[in-house]
């Protein structure tokens, strides 16, 4: 799967209050949490993203609370994937259980807003058409990706009758 | 072969013969929990897998304790939400407000969460119960519903880290300002995808009370878990709440010979209280540096510091005085039972007569729920666990976060005070 689309960039640590503030965190349907996205860091976000844009971040993105409504507000915005030097453990596994596509590269620093990437999901190459460069995502364990071909931990457990 | 007392654990709840940091294992829980935030949510999936029953609907809890007592309708809906599902399926552990207490403070003391248990909890401070020697980790709602449906979780067997703390811990620094040197010492991402295990003379001499706030804060170094061994101040704490699971305890410790992917010694004679500045638990600066920030709100309370222990500490410095004009001091008992307790003791009473607020259980402003939310350009010190950008309200506030001891003195002063200052 190819995804092609805006760079709009983050730096460290970005924690799920500042993706998503608690405020919001009584509502549930990702469209709605979706133009609350990253208002805290950027209060115009939401109306910035088209959809199929990718975030770049740097490390431990997604630290912080639990929230399953920091991924679901991300691509309830239109957000196809977000690309980042780590992420924060819960957010990690959250992205995978509701299928948000997120890949870890060595280095995101010569990734700039405004950039155009293109992305293979499979092979896990970045391409930045805009200056003309190339990175490799760290492969996803064999277990990671049973789930994400299952579409979900849901459709993983209903497959797999666990 | 030698394990860590986190790879004990996890082996212990799998059909494996042996793990190793890395492994995928697929781990049956002993207890699972979601809040008015995660469960609608992770009830949302469970129900797609069209089941007519849970795992065990004694194995559950289902804690309203964020927007509650219900902050707006949406919140009274989430409440609802966990109150039906908790009659529809038997869910024995749903705790009405009046009844209830922050879900982190309220497992451990109805005996539910134990040694040698394995814990997963849709929020993720439920690295709580790893004071109790528990392996105890935070997950999202969509984990949580599976785990409802099956009674296991996909788990990654995490490497471990050893901390040890020596010496003695000056007056007026606590197990707070512990995990609070360590996440500054080791970053906010510095025990990502590990266990922490806590241990040493200093821990052995905390009270339980003490040691849950480090247990608590492992998640804001990114931990997976953070673990400390149980020992005899374990048993009779775990005793005194009936936890029915004690043959656990049996070889519950790390092998001398496991191995860590790092060992930490800290040196805790040399520390003074401590107080992390915005926006980051690892931005930590002595108190005797800080005097000089002017503060518009104290908060005692929450999952980490909402204890009697900790509330004993506040009313002691608080006794007889006034909370500073241009200050806002809210104190929130972190469960039911520390808040009739707080009641008993005369400690409310110490609270009210200064000057504060003095609330029924919530994590109320914590997480800028409700019960205190900051206006733009506010400064707040709270005894809570995180203080990043707009974590207590408008985008521009600022929250630094203390022991109680610290957070009672700056609420007479007006400013981030020492506690020697006012007593
Ligand atoms: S008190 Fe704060 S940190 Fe603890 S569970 Fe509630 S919101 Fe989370």
């Amino acid at each position: 799967m190819i995804i092609k689309g805006k760079v709009h960039k983050f730096g460290d640590n970005i924690n799920t209050d500042e993706i998503i503030a608690s405020r919001y965190l009584n509502l549930t349907s990702p469209k709605e949490l979706g133009a609350h996205v990253m208002e805290t860091l950027d209060k115009d976000f939401s109306k910035k993203v088209l959809s199929g844009d990718i975030i770049v971040a740097g490390s431990n993105f997604g630290c912080g609370s639990s929230r399953e409504h920091a991924p679901l507000a991300i691509k309830g915005a239109g957000i196809a994937c977000v690309v980042a030097e780590s992420f924060a453990r819960i957010f990690y596994r959250n992205a995978l259980n509701i299928g948000l596509p997120i890949l870890e590269i060595k280095d995101t620093k010569k990734i700039e807003t405004g950039d155009l990437l293109e992305i293979d999901l499979v092979i896990g190459k970045i391409k930045d058409l805009s200056n003309n460069l190339t990175f490799k995502a760290s492969a996803l364990p064999e277990f990671m990706r049973s789930i994400i071909s299952a579409g979900g931990l849901i459709s993983w457990l209903k497959k797999t009758n666990k | 072969m030698s394990y860590t007392i986190a790879e004990k654990i996890l082996l212990r709840h799998t059909d494996k013969k042996t793990i190793a940091p890395g492994d995928f294992i697929w781990a049956n829980v002993d207890f699972c929990l979601g809040n008015d935030i995660t469960a609608p949510l992770a009830i949302d999936e469970f129900k797609r897998l069209n089941l007519n029953k849970v795992f065990n609907p004694d194995k559950i809890a289902l804690i309203p304790d964020h927007f509650t007592p219900a902050k707006d309708f949406r919140a009274a809906n989430a409440v609802n939400v966990l109150k039906n599902f908790a009659k529809e399926y038997k869910i024995k552990h749903y705790y009405e407000i009046g009844r209830m207490g922050i879900e982190h403070a309220l497992l451990p003391e109805l005996g539910l969460v134990g040694s040698g248990d394995l814990i997963i909890g849709a929020d993720s401070h439920t690295c709580t119960y790893g004071a109790l020697g528990a392996f105890a980790t935070g997950v999202g709602s969509t984990d949580l519903g599976a785990t409802l449906a099956t009674g296991k979780v996909w788990l990654r067997v995490p490497e471990s880290i050893k901390f040890i703390y020596k010496g003695k811990l000056n007056k007026w620094v606590s197990g707070k300002d512990l995990i609070l040197y360590t996440i500054s010492d080791i970053g906010v991402d510095g025990a990502s995808y590990m266990a922490m295990e806590f241990c040493g003379e200093v821990i052995s001499n905390l009270t339980m009370e003490e040691r849950f706030p480090i247990s608590n804060m492992a998640i804001e170094a990114g931990g997976k878990a953070g673990i400390i061994a149980p020992d005899e101040i374990t048993v009779r704490y775990l005793k005194s709440t009936k936890w029915p699971r004690l043959k656990q305890l049996k070889g519950l410790f790390s092998d001398s010979d496991a191995r860590y992917s790092k060992i930490k010694e800290y040196d805790c004679s040399k520390w003074e209280p401590a107080v992390a500045c915005p926006h980051l638990p690892s931005n930590l600066k002595p108190v005797s540096k800080l005097k000089n920030i002017k503060i518009d709100q104290v908060v005692i309370g929450s999952c980490t510091n909402g204890y009697l222990s900790d509330l004993r500490i506040a009313a002691k410095i608080i006794k007889g005085k006034k909370v500073n004009p241009d200050v806002r001091l809210i104190v929130i008992p972190a469960t039911q039972k520390i808040y009739l307790n707080a009641l008993k003791e005369g400690l409310a009473e110490i609270f009210v007569k200064a000057g504060a607020v003095f609330s029924t259980p919530t994590c109320g402003p914590c997480l800028g729920g409700h019960m205190g939310i900051l206006d733009k350009g506010e400064v707040a010190l709270a005894t809570t666990n995180r203080n990043f950008l707009g974590r207590m309200g408008h985008p521009e506030s600022f929250v630094y976060l203390s022991n109680p001891a610290i957070a009672a003195a700056s609420s007479i002063k007006g400013r981030i005070a020492h506690p020697d200052e006012v007593l």
